[in-house]
């Protein structure tokens, strides 16, 4: 059949359209559920054993997971400051060697593209991780720069090493100077013939680590760690750990809690930094970026709506519930986008968007919740108010040095 | 800054020269900055050969409006007409030439019912392009109809298609998306007709007979002889730069100061606003307002620069089509030329080299391919048979037109243009049996060579291709499509916005209403 030739010839990778990452030999012992998802063109783990027991390892001792799937760009070259500068909102000059900065980018309408995190190597070279695929706006936006883009994703494996313990492993792993790496900053050695950089970052709101080597190193690195953390209980987690963490820590995720202006259709479903209430990470002052005149057009019209952290009654989480103003649930003024009862915490926490005016209000809010026992649907009208966001963020997060545990 | 001028108008082409013309007739202070030597852009004369000058880029007037030589008393400031009203003829091999104006056809023996089918369908085409000149002195309106002079500017435009009648504007509907080719077959037989009047829907634009749009493009060409107010077909005496002193002058009289060989280096921007020029020089100069008629990527690649855009407009500035396809041959003659079955009043006239629609497409389609063509398609003029100042004594200028040379001269760009010259001349050489000997001295200008002395992007004569999707409400970009740019303090008033080139003023003008409107 022409099937096989076709699957036969060398061009055969599409039999397998989701690729392992450098981890996967490695790690496979750990994998105790067949639960993957698809993520950025890899195969990764959901679950590796226990949703909750990874949970409680990103609070308690320290989960290992594996982020090599998020795209990488490399950006070089004597306008690589200039040229991301202009792409994202916030003010790139301020970013020193060695550190690393949150930030979102925007289209010419003042609309998040994606966010991310930029990794400065040096005056000229910089690593940016995003959600999605960019190079095609990455290239558009070096028009008129003398700059460098390539993709590094399949070049560079990476984990992050969250929770109390993290520190503790690394050490005991033999590497050095961690205890003056401040959070957002990085370096870099040798490990094992290899370099590994060490950035001390992490979507969990906890003390954490996040550990970038070449994919020849990846299955040493996977193996020693957890040699040396088996006493400080280290624990491979998978996604839902992950975005359960995430949400106490207040942190949001591109198609979850906001959809890319590259992806919507229907008009007015973008979202502006305003909007996503990350006013912090633009800097209108560095000078024109792409979206700044929107963005003050924006500002200066007024903000639509606003993602703003939810406390609610009771322990039921409230994926997807509509929010309503009154108790009577006559007046709808916004939407949960991410819901959690906090296990660490014992509060019912969320991220919602809520509207113009109410998303400064101190005035209670109705969440209309349903719940499915044992196949019967029963509706809930939950109160509930506005809180402030990250609602987890322990001192060990920030502590320099970090507490040895 | 403090600033001696309220607008630096960058660039002294003829809509450079309009704009800052009626932004001085209107009360401001205006400098006008230019590169060259001379005033002009690319309506210069200048010298190509000891003692021959000629029209070195644009060669005649084609369409310029009598309100431009009435706002600006051109005349009072040394304008004089060589020739107006030139008709084209249509050269033949071996036969007599076709006369052609805008009512009437004659000459050639195998016209036949066309003599007859000509003078209804120009009529038609004329209340087309009648409608389409009005549309070039507007500003193109905007879409989001928010301001109720938006709303009335759109209603405007709505009544004049209106007025039409329905017969002509459902014709109109008809025929406007259609390629010249398909349209003139429908209407004509004569061969030599029908590849003339596709030689006019093709002259200066991307494509060749048989492409979409080119009905759109003749529309554009036709309303320059149609138009309510419109000179027609002009030869002003002393060359194309000599309207374009004249214009300087007008300039000057009303208190704009023009500086020659001022290359601007930047456009400076503080606050988010455009505050002045910093000539490469050195020298800093400050104004509220600074409007550009330079191409497309020079005014916002090199003299702003993408840091002050997003990345969004600079990807569509990137995209913006230009690609000329238009030679410019200059040959000093020592004697008058014969052409085959010219007589010598026609070598006044323009002369056309397209004997059939088929030799125009062919000549187009190795522009395509990065080639030159074997036959090249033709327009000539004399214009020492009209000005004898232009060459000395009892000798001759040639200019000419040659379709369609590409931008690109592919691996070998020198084999290439020797093989462009011999093609051309030995084209001329069968319709003017003996001109060739007559040649004293060539001079040949490519697109690229074009593009390099005045500044025109891709050497596209209209900075830029005049298509649908770049035209009107989308020229350049939909997002600067009334002069405006997305920086607060510049405008742009050059050929690559709405309507485009063509030595009518219009952009500059057009430009200098917006300016105005939204305060300097």
């Amino acid at each position: 059949m022409r099937f096989e030739s076709i699957s036969t010839a060398s061009n055969a990778h599409y039999r397998r359209p989701l690729l392992h990452t450098p981890f996967f030999e490695a790690s496979k012992p750990w994998i105790q559920n067949d639960t993957f998802i698809a993520w950025a063109g890899y195969s990764t783990p959901d679950v590796y054993s226990y949703t909750e027991h990874e949970y409680f390892a990103i609070r308690n001792t320290c989960a290992l997971f594996d982020l090599t799937p998020m795209v990488k760009y490399r950006i070089a070259g004597p306008d690589a400051e200039r040229y991301l500068n202009r792409v994202v909102t916030c003010d790139v000059r301020k970013l020193k060697v060695n550190r690393v900065i949150y930030t979102l980018w925007c289209n010419d309408e003042g609309h998040v593209i994606d966010d991310g995190t930029i990794f400065r190597f040096g005056e000229q070279e910089f690593r940016i991780c995003s959600a999605e695929r960019q190079l095609d706006w990455f290239l558009d936006c070096a028009i008129g720069y003398d700059v460098e883009i390539s993709e590094v994703t399949a070049d560079i494996a990476a984990l992050a090493l969250q929770g109390p313990t993290s520190y503790t492993v690394l050490a005991a792993l033999g590497l050095q100077g961690l205890e003056n790496l401040g959070a957002m900053g990085m370096l870099q050695q040798e490990f094992e013939g290899h370099t590994v950089m060490v950035s001390r970052t992490g979507f969990t709101g906890d003390l954490g680590y996040e550990l970038w080597i070449d994919p020849e190193g990846a299955a040493t690195l996977w193996t020693r760690l957890m040699e040396v953390g088996h006493q400080r209980g280290i624990t491979p987690m998978g996604y839902r750990a992950l975005e359960m963490a995430r949400i106490e820590a207040g942190f949001i995720l591109p198609h979850v809690d906001f959809i890319s202006c590259n992806h919507t259709i229907r008009l007015g479903r973008e979202s502006s930094p305003w909007e996503l209430n990350l006013d912090w990470t633009v800097a209108l002052g560095k000078g024109h970026f792409n979206g700044r005149r929107a963005l003050l057009a924006e500002k200066a019209r007024g903000v639509r709506r606003k993602l703003v952290g939810l406390e609610l009654e009771g322990n039921k989480p409230a994926h997807g519930s509509l929010i309503y103003a009154d108790e009577a649930n006559t007046q709808q003024i916004g939407e949960i986008t991410a819901a959690l009862w906090s296990p660490t915490l014992k509060r019912n926490i969320a991220i919602a968007k809520i509207n113009a005016p109410h998303f400064d209000s101190k005035a209670s809010m109705w969440v209309d919740l349903y719940l499915n026992r044992e196949l019967q649907w029963e509706r809930r009208n939950v109160r509930s108010w506005i809180v402030d966001r990250p609602f987890y963020s322990p001192p060990r997060r920030r502590a320099t040095p970090p507490p040895l545990r | 800054m403090s600033a001696a001028f309220d607008v630096i108008v960058i660039g002294a082409g003829h809509n450079g020269l309009a704009c800052a013309l009626d932004l001085a007739r209107a009360g401001r202070k205006v400098l006008v900055l230019e590169s060259a030597a001379q005033v002009g852009g690319a309506a210069i004369t200048r010298s190509f050969a000891p003692g021959f000058q000629v029209s070195a880029c644009a060669h005649l007037l084609h369409a310029l409006p009598q309100s431009l030589l009435r706002d600006f008393a051109l005349e009072q400031h040394g304008l004089r007409f060589a020739a107006t009203a030139i008709a084209t003829h249509a050269l033949s091999e071996t036969g007599p030439c076709l006369r052609i104006d805008s009512a009437t056809v004659t000459g050639g023996s195998a016209l036949g019912d066309d003599a007859a089918t000509y003078g209804p369908f120009r009529q038609r085409m004329g209340r087309y392009a009648a409608l389409f000149y009005a549309l070039l002195s507007v500003k193109p309106p905007r879409l989001s109809l928010q301001r109720w002079s938006e709303r009335w500017d759109m209603l405007k435009l709505a009544l004049r298609l209106r007025l039409l009648g329905t017969a002509s504007m459902r014709e109109l509907l008809r025929i406007g998306g259609m390629n010249a080719y398909d349209l003139l077959d429908d209407n004509f037989q004569s061969p030599a007709l029908k590849g003339a009047l596709a030689f006019d829907a093709t002259l200066g634009a991307e494509y060749g007979p048989r492409s979409p749009g080119t009905v759109l493009t003749w529309l554009y060409r036709l309303a320059g002889e149609h138009g309510a107010g419109t000179l027609g077909l002009a030869q002003p005496a002393g060359g194309m730069g000599a309207f374009s002193q004249a214009l300087a002058q007008a300039c000057r009289s009303a208190g704009v100061e023009i500086r020659l060989g001022t290359p601007v280096a930047r456009i400076l921007v503080e606050q988010d606003r455009a505050v002045g020029v910093a000539l490469a020089s050195g020298e800093v100069v400050a104004a509220a307002t600074v409007v550009s008629s330079a191409a497309l990527r020079t005014t916002f690649l090199h003299l702003l620069g993408a840091e002050h855009l997003d990345a969004g407009f600079v990807r569509r500035i990137d995209h913006f089509r230009a690609k000329g396809l238009v030679a410019k041959l200059h040959l000093a003659l020592r004697g008058l030329p014969h052409f085959t079955g010219a007589s010598a009043a026609a070598l006044g006239g323009r002369l056309l080299i397209s004997p059939s629609m088929d030799y125009l497409e062919k000549a187009f389609n190795p522009s395509k391919y990065r080639e030159i063509p074997q036959h090249p398609a033709l327009e000539i003029t004399l214009p020492t048979a009209n000005d004898a100042s232009l060459a000395p004594a009892g000798q001759h200028v040639l200019s000419a037109l040659v379709q369609f040379v590409p931008y690109d001269l592919g691996p070998d760009p020198t084999a290439a243009r020797a093989a462009l010259l011999e093609n051309t001349l030995a084209t001329l050489e069968r319709y003017a049996p003996g001109i060739r000997a007559l040649v004293v001295a060539a001079e040949l200008l490519t697109p690229s060579d074009l593009e390099q002395e005045f500044g025109l992007a891709g050497g596209h004569w209209h900075q830029g291709a005049l298509a649908f999707d770049q035209f009107f409400v989308n020229r350049p970009l939909p997002q600067s499509h009334q002069y405006q740019t997305p920086l607060p303090g510049l405008f742009l008033c050059g050929a690559a916005c709405h309507p485009g080139g063509g030595v009518m003023g219009f952009a500059g003008r057009n430009a200098a209403r917006c300016v105005l409107r939204q305060g300097d």
